[in-house]
């Protein structure tokens, strides 16, 4: 059952419409769990359109082992998908950043109210995110520190590769992630893949991991599949490696390979004078979960997230 | 003076950006002004410009006091703004929201951590800004409660409006709210232009700097005495919002008083011609902010009202 979450009215002959699809069992008990799968926060950030799509025909092929209420929104911010544009076209800020808006604010926060509204009192929450252009990710969950209790055992039940528990940062106050955990609805914030793109077998691993998710909290009584064992960073520490000069990466190394400290990443060539600008090496043993995408990078680019250490 | 450039970057494809600063006289940190951080801030540009001509002929008049030292930063981006790019080239990030920066850090912290290294320490810092909406203001100092604030030293640029708000989560990076952790007494000045050059406002602008330093003992320049301020809490201010989209005709400008039920402005059909919404001010007050843009979205904040102040 699709429903329109907000609608606004565009200057010329045009709504700009938040659907939500909501998928429940044909006879409702009224005490069923809910799941939010929301995504295309930021526009140019694609990976949860397949996963979206996946979900949805999966639990369609066996409603029968629906156990709750499963809501999906696959663009919450549909102009900027449209527009190839990762914020919402006219407005300055990140539209993942002015969390939990405000009724009375500017247009998108106004929007970012009706969307926690939405979402008020759901049982779980998964907000799909991939990365931007420039950096690819492997399929991984991130939880602040202070939520790490709370969230963690839900995030070994995704099928990620990898789980972030990165410290606490005042700016993240205005995400969605933070209001949602914040207003006591568990919600983990994905990341995987790369901006601009789908990779399917991404998706498809993620999906596997949200059905086993729906199964821990009764909300899909069908078959699931066993899910992977994600490495936590908690075990290490993570390095990041940015570029010390402007120039072309060229990596010679995959996503979530290992890697020794020392070795090389990649190179930063100059397509001018056929120079290497800089060897780009690891600054510890570990594996890689964040690897340069784009390939021109300025000094500070963030060349790739090691997962290693001490 | 003295010219020098305070950060530079390089780039494979470009020029380097160079970002330089103007120092007038010679011992204590006393002030610092920054003018455009985005790549569309070209009256902060020019408001800077003006006010650098002036503080060189100051200068050379001897109206400098001794021991106090000004910065004055013209653009810290101008390789946004030689593209026309209001954030910066690659990766549309905003630089005023990654202070105090990274030097360690992706670019825009590198350029935030490289400015915010020169510009610390002063005991007075003016940014010359402009606002994530699109539209007008009365001209104004807008500061953001820290706890270090000083709402009576806003005063003495002697403008019309000290404006306080709150700082939320997304406005703990930027410039503004680092500088006043770091001890400098932080104002946000805000003209009411951005993408054009409003050579009245600029002026004023460059006045309310030049007056607020005399105060501070920091030069010698004889102005008028400006105005004594009314302090007004964001939370005074009324958002009037639209219903319908459509083409804005804008009635009321910036500084304008207005009564209960005067009709601010109106919607027009986009292809018909016919207005589908007169705005209505549903209070007595003057107009703080006007929105600009031609076309306008339904449930878009178009003026912002003091409320039962009057002219």
């Amino acid at each position: 059952m699709v429903e329109t979450i907000v609608s606004i009215g565009l200057a010329v002959d045009e709504k700009m419409i938040i659907k939500k699809n909501r998928i429940q069992p044909t006879n409702l008990k009224g005490n069923e769990k809910r799941i939010c799968i929301v995504t295309g926060l930021h526009g140019d950030e694609l990976e949860g359109q397949y996963v979206c799509y996946e979900l949805t025909k999966k639990i369609n092929e066996n409603i029968q082992s629906l156990n709750g209420i499963v809501d999906i929104y696959p663009a919450l911010n549909p102009l900027g998908i449209d527009s190839v544009h990762r914020g919402m076209p006219t407005f300055d800020l990140d539209m993942n950043r002015i969390f939990p808006g405000s009724e009375n604010g500017a247009m998108p926060e106004y929007v970012a109210a009706k969307i926690i509204e939405d979402i008020d009192g759901a049982d779980m929450c998964i907000d799909l995110h991939s990365s931007n252009i420039f950096l690819r990710e492997i399929p991984q969950v991130r939880v602040s520190e202070d939520m790490e209790d709370k969230l963690l055992p839900y995030a070994k039940l995704m099928n990620v590769d990898f789980i972030w528990v990165h410290p606490i940062s005042t700016v993240l106050e205005s995400t969605l992630t933070y209001n949602l955990n914040n207003k006591n609805i568990p919600t983990l914030l994905v990341e995987m893949g790369v901006g601009m793109r789908i990779t399917k077998e991404y998706g498809d691993q993620l999906v596997k991991g949200i059905f086993n998710l729906m199964k821990e909290i009764d909300i899909w009584k069908g078959e699931v599949l066993e899910v992977r064992e994600p490495v936590i960073s908690t075990e290490k520490e993570v390095g990041f490696v940015n570029a010390k000069s402007s120039g072309i990466f060229i990596p010679c190394i995959g996503i979530l390979d290992k890697i020794r400290k020392g070795e090389s990443i990649g190179e930063i060539l100059n397509p001018l004078t056929g120079e290497i600008e800089e060897k780009v090496i690891s600054p510890c043993d570990g594996m890689i979960f964040t690897l340069r995408e784009y390939p021109v990078v300025y000094e500070g680019s963030l060349i790739a997230r090691v997962h290693g250490g001490a | 003076m003295e010219k020098e450039v305070v950060f530079t970057l390089t780039s494979l494809y470009r020029d380097d950006m160079r970002i330089t600063g103007y120092r007038f006289g010679k011992g204590d940190k006393a002030a610092c002004i920054i003018g455009a951080i985005r790549g569309n801030e070209i009256q902060q540009l020019y408001t800077c410009s003006q006010l650098i001509k002036t503080l060189t002929k100051l200068e050379q008049r001897g109206a400098i006091s001794k021991h106090s030292q000004i910065l004055v930063i013209p653009c810290v981006n101008p390789h946004s703004m030689n593209i026309g790019k209001r954030f910066w080239t690659m990766d549309n990030t905003d630089i005023n929201r990654m202070f105090p920066g990274d030097v360690n850090g992706e670019t825009t912290q590198r350029i935030a951590n490289g400015v915010f290294e020169q510009v610390k320490g002063y005991a007075y810092g003016i940014q010359f800004t402009s606002f994530y909406m699109p539209g007008d203001f009365i001209p104004h100092i807008r500061m953001m409660e820290t706890g270090y604030h000083s709402p009576s030293l806003a005063n003495l640029f002697g403008l019309q409006y000290v404006l306080l708000r709150k700082p939320k989560p997304f406005d703990t990076t930027t410039l503004n709210y680092n500088w006043q952790l770091w001890n400098t007494n932080a104002f946000s000045l805000y003209t009411n232009a951005t993408d054009q050059i409003d050579e009245k406002s600029a002026k004023h602008a460059v006045v309310a700097v030049l007056r607020f330093l005399t105060r501070m003992g920091v030069i010698k320049y004889t102005s008028h005495s400006g105005y004594i301020a009314s302090l007004l809490n964001e939370d005074d201010l009324l958002s009037v919002k639209t219903t319908a989209g459509g083409i804005y005709r804008r009635l009321k400008n910036p500084g304008d008083g207005v009564e209960r039920g005067d009709i601010l402005g109106e919607i027009v059909h986009p292809y018909e011609g016919h207005v589908l919404e007169k705005i209505i001010s549903p209070t007595d007050g003057i107009i703080f902010f006007a929105h600009t843009s031609p076309l306008v979205m339904e449930n878009v904040v178009a003026y912002k009202i003091i409320r039962r102040l009057h002219e």
